[in-house]
């Protein structure tokens, strides 16, 4: 399709030819992934709501369906409340800061086979370099509001966000170890053969660090300390409203999409089908023949199994203490990924599990 | 043509974001700017075909370092630090760095230039050029050594600090989680029998 848009406006000169085949990969990508967090806000407030025996919206639309756009509205409509004595600008730009990674990091991630917007050989440290970024839209919001719950909100999560990054990186070094490349494709097409040969299995304890590590990144129930409204109101967002507070609501939303499909890329195969091996091959020639092809479907479903943990795990476990969170993140994931990384490096030499060939 | 274009104006935010650094007078901006100059260097980078050291130069310099300053940077008390800060008073000391700095740099770009051409353009590589795989190609032979040293370096200065923490200060009343989870109904209750009173 790409392609056929190429050669389609191959009168354009080059730079302008780039930019309308980019932006023709890119905008659909951002589209969705906005419709994903509208409907990710609804499923959030449905899951959780089975889960306390309630109904969840169901007013607007049919089942509750147009509840996100009605929100949208709202807040759109809403004023932006700039607090007196604040820092304007700084203000201002701290919700774009927090998006913009969120997005941005979507470039790289391998869609189905063959596809991603850029294709770089560095994709690994892009990805933990972008997701290192989106402290500073929470960092930057808390100071520039010029208020003591503001500022203790984004004390709390820039120390924590940093404390959790080096497990982050130290998992990935051994999903790099595994793969034998940066390039997420590359890491993609090293996990084929089925859910056997997918790195959850060899790298169990990395796998486990990285999800969890993703929840304290993204800020989300039980790592929420940052926002705590029992102890500090809102966190770093209290004083924000209407469109600037839904930028930091879609943001926060957007980076666990982009957590749960990193999680998906590098530990359960990305777009590769748990059916693709002989065993299934009686489905061959039925209805259900799509799914044994590696597709796009087969990433989806694994990013809404993660997703649906995101949820599960807010309906189910009470906030974290703020020492309690400092310790599980220096104390123990840390010295477990380390370790497993010497582990890994021993299964190497040793040519055991997927290193055997 | 386009990279030139890219280079200057890019060029142009470097300079301008790293005289902000020194003129801005809230150390937050003074940050900011100095996040913006790496932001603006690795692009630079990028322009250069070195993609690998440019995404670590986010990652390290953007992603950890600067988050650091700031966090510390936004703690201080900026009223006092804005009415104490005297330009005049540090600026021999920052003048005869500055001569020290660049008379090094020249040196530096003299001695090379001796060996290689600095005016010419090096041509684009071909879309199958890996500049992370050229960097690793020549880190794990030729400087195997030295990094292998760096990394074992770095990896005790995390273990390091984690093990300063691992103390334990007598008298403190902390929760033992393990302890808490692990009890069973014996350890907390005694079910004792003893024989009924009776009134007589």
């Amino acid at each position: 399709m790409i392609e056929q848009l190429t050669n389609l406006l191959d009168f354009l000169p080059p730079v302008l030819l780039t930019i309308v085949v980019s932006a023709a990969k890119i905008v659909p990508l951002v589209v969705v992934l906005i419709l994903c967090v509208a409907f990710l806000t609804l499923a959030e407030r449905k899951v959780i709501g089975a889960m306390q025996s309630r109904v969840g919206p169901n007013r607007v639309g049919p089942r509750g369906l147009g509840q996100p756009f009605a929100d949208v509205i709202k807040l759109l409509l809403k004023e932006v409340i700039l607090p007196a004595r604040s820092n304007r600008i700084l203000f201002l730009i701290a919700p774009l800061l927090s998006i913009i990674p969120a997005l941005a990091a979507w470039a790289v991630v391998p869609l189905f086979p063959g596809f991603a917007i850029a294709d770089i050989d560095a994709g690994l440290l892009y990805v933990l370099a972008l997701t290192s970024l989106s402290v500073y839209g929470v960092i930057l919001a808390g100071w520039a509001t010029n208020s003591k719950y503001a500022l203790l909100g984004a004390m709390r999560s820039a120390a924590q966000i940093v404390a959790y990054e080096i497990a982050m990186g130290f998992a990935l070094v051994g999903v790099l170890m595994a793969g034998g490349s940066l390039n997420l494709g590359q890491i993609v097409a090293a996990q084929a053969g089925g859910p056997a040969q997918w790195f959850w299995l060899p790298l169990f304890p990395l796998f486990v660090v990285y999800f969890i590590s993703g929840v304290a990144e993204t800020n989300r129930a039980p790592f929420d300390v940052a926002e705590g409204e029992s102890e500090i109101v809102a966190g770093f967002h209290v004083e924000y409203s209407g469109v600037a507070f839904a930028v930091f609501f879609l943001a926060e939303y957007a980076n666990m999409i982009l957590i749960a499909a990193l999680t998906a890329v590098l530990f359960l195969g990305g777009w590769e089908s748990p059916f693709a091996g002989p065993l299934y091959a009686f489905l061959d020639g039925g209805v259900l023949e799509f799914i044994r092809h590696d597709s796009l479907l087969w990433l989806s479903a694994k990013i809404a199994v993660f997703l649906f943990c995101f949820l599960w795990f807010r309906a189910t476990f009470p906030r974290y203490r703020y020492d309690q969170i400092m310790r599980l993140g220096w104390k123990v994931f840390i010295p477990v990924t380390i370790v497993w990384i010497f582990v890994e490096g021993a299964m190497v030499v040793m040519q055991v599990g997927p290193w055997s060939a | 043509m386009l990279s030139l274009i890219f280079f200057y104006v890019l060029a142009a935010i470097l300079l301008a974001a790293a005289t902000g650094v020194i003129v801005a007078r809230n150390p937050v901006y003074s940050v900011l700017y100095l996040v913006l100059a790496f932001v603006t260097s690795a692009v630079l980078w990028l322009l250069l075909e070195a993609e690998f050291l440019a995404i670590a130069l986010v990652l390290v310099y953007v992603g950890a370092v600067m988050v650091l300053f700031l966090f510390v940077v936004m703690m201080l008390d900026v009223e006092r630090a804005e009415r104490q800060a005297s330009f005049t008073r540090y600026a021999p000391v920052g003048a005869a760095l500055a001569f020290v700095v660049a008379g090094e740099l020249i040196a530096a770009f003299w001695l090379k230039s001796r060996s290689m051409p600095m005016t010419s353009f090096q041509a684009p590589r071909d879309a199958g050029y890996s500049n992370t795989r050229e960097l690793g190609a020549v880190l794990y032979t030729q400087h195997v050594y030295a990094f292998e040293l760096a990394a074992m370096i770095l990896l005790l200065a995390i273990v390091t600090a984690i093990v300063l923490t691992m103390r334990r200060r007598p008298g403190l009343k902390a929760q033992d989680i393990s302890a808490q989870v692990a009890v069973r109904a014996e350890d907390r209750v005694r079910l004792v029998s003893m024989p009924a009173e009776t009134d007589e």
